[in-house]
């Protein structure tokens, strides 16, 4: 792990170039929640050419669908869900200003392609430590697609929410490198 | 043995709702223990701060009685039904969905069901469970819920090979199996491992094999030898932890195996990631 960065939305160029894969990242601010239903349907608009319900200019959207919150938490466990089911949706959300993804597993090359042209970048979160990153989670609101349940879409505030640069806007790949290098055969 | 036994369908329902929420909860040591041991074997650091954040996470759900993952997954519940025992005041398998609902409702574990594969809405309550019953000697019933993730079920594989594949054939499916997946299933994954039967009853296996604690090699030594042998394989691969690159792919490799047809060769993968969530109990005590 090379560096130890502390970030806060929505994300400035002139930090998001600094972002090197293996990075250790600390988020804080607001972050969008959407997952498989509501990008089908964000892309849907964008095919559309109409506005979001969220502008994504600069933001960062989390893959994620969280358990029920307990009455007295602002949100149920919450880690990623794997991203290539979004691949489909990402270059649209990418082309209209979104700068970076939260989620788990490795970006098609599409995905890979288009986070450089449009200079974004993918954080990866614990798969499975949803407990622990739902403490990072200060307030969770739905704001769009109430009728998906545990998929809509939620603006959530977080506090040094941890996750690793992935892919960074050079085209590095931390899943093709990582693995490459403990590979034995 | 003769004894018979009585067992009231209202304690089926509470049992199950128990067991579906210590599940979601509370992580069995035999997986903390591997988790640990992973930690130490691993030489990647960014995978070794994933396997300290996923205990640190065990901990936390423990503590906070939350879900460890926010995929509460499919219930899958396996049943041992003893041939004495009698199920009183309501039918078995309602009891279970019952269970099911109850647990998953009120412990805000998240409803992950949809009552069709196309049209795709959701049932609400996590039902219906799948659900293996087996008869058994006895007047005993032994139920074990296992909440299963959707991201690593997703992963899983069955093939038909040849009898002419051999050994070899199905070492190469499996490892192919697990290299496909990468960081998908969130490892460090547990394999299910079934060979033999026929094309239902592989995956049959696969999935029982998976209920078997860590640690626990197979009691006959030349499947425990295969057992080994692809544990070192698939960790060769250097997927580790979320498979950013690390020694551990797999905290194990379990295998169980059946009679096939001279035909055949069916081999089953059932992939398990981390957050392994499996907790049994045992109804209907001889007391007199």
């Amino acid at each position: 792990m090379s560096n130890i960065i502390h970030l806060k939305t929505p994300l400035q160029d002139n930090e998001i170039v600094n972002l090197r894969i293996g990075d250790r990242v600390f988020i804080s601010g607001i972050i969008y929640t959407a997952r498989d239903a509501a990008h089908k349907r964000l892309a849907a608009l964008i095919d559309q050419g109409k506005d979001l319900p969220f502008d994504v200019q600069d933001q960062i959207i989390y893959y994620v669908g969280p358990s029920p919150a307990r009455p007295d938490r602002p949100i149920g466990s919450c880690g990623p869900t794997t991203s290539y089911r979004m691949d489909v949706y990402t270059p649209k959300l990418l082309a209209r200003g979104l700068r970076a993804t939260i989620g788990k597993g490795n970006r098609s090359e599409r995905v890979i392609e288009a986070m450089k042209q449009h200079r974004a970048v993918y954080f990866v979160a614990t798969g499975g430590a949803a407990a622990l990153l739902a403490k990072a989670v200060k307030k969770a609101d739905i704001i769009a697609y109430k009728d998906l349940g545990a998929e809509a879409v939620m603006r959530i505030e977080v506090e040094n929410f941890p996750v690793v640069v992935a892919n960074d806007i050079y085209g590095n790949d931390l899943y093709r490198e990582g693995v490459a290098k403990y590979k034995r055969a | 043995m003769g004894t018979r036994t009585r067992i009231d369908a209202a304690e089926i329902v509470e049992k199950v709702s128990h067991l579906c929420r210590d599940a979601n909860f509370n992580l069995n040591d035999d997986v903390l223990d591997a988790l640990r041991d992973s930690y130490e074997a691993e030489a990647s650091p960014v995978a070794k701060e994933v396997c300290a954040e996923l205990l640190e996470n065990a901990k936390i759900a423990r503590e906070c009685q939350m879900p460890l993952c926010q995929d509460t997954g499919v219930a899958v519940v396996f049943v041992e039904l003893g041939e004495h025992a009698e199920i009183t005041g309501g039918r078995l398998y309602d009891a279970i969905n019952d269970g099911v609902r109850k647990g998953y409702n009120e412990g805000y574990l998240r409803k992950s069901i949809v009552a069709s594969p196309l049209n795709r809405i959701n049932t609400g309550d996590n039902t219906p469970a799948i659900i293996h019953t087996e008869l058994v000697p006895g007047n005993q019933v032994k139920i074990t819920f296992m909440a299963k993730g959707g991201g690593c079920e997703n992963m899983s594989r069955i093939a038909m090979l040849t009898p002419a594949d051999g050994r070899e054939g199905v070492i190469k499916f499996v490892v192919e199996t697990v290299s496909t997946a990468k960081a998908n299933p969130c490892p460090p994954i547990i394999v299910g491992v079934g060979i033999g039967g026929t094309f239902d009853y592989a995956a049959l296996l696969a999935k029982k094999a998976l209920l078997r604690p860590l640690g626990i090699k197979h009691r006959d030594p030349d499947t425990a030898g295969l057992e080994k042998e692809l544990l070192e394989k698939v960790n060769d691969l250097g997927i580790g932890a979320q498979g950013l690159g690390g020694w551990v792919t797999a905290l194990a490799v379990h295998v169980e195996c059946y009679p096939c047809h001279i035909a055949s060769l069916p081999v089953a993968v059932n992939i398990e990631c981390h957050s392994h969530r499996v907790k049994t109990v045992v109804l209907g005590n001889i007391t007199s």
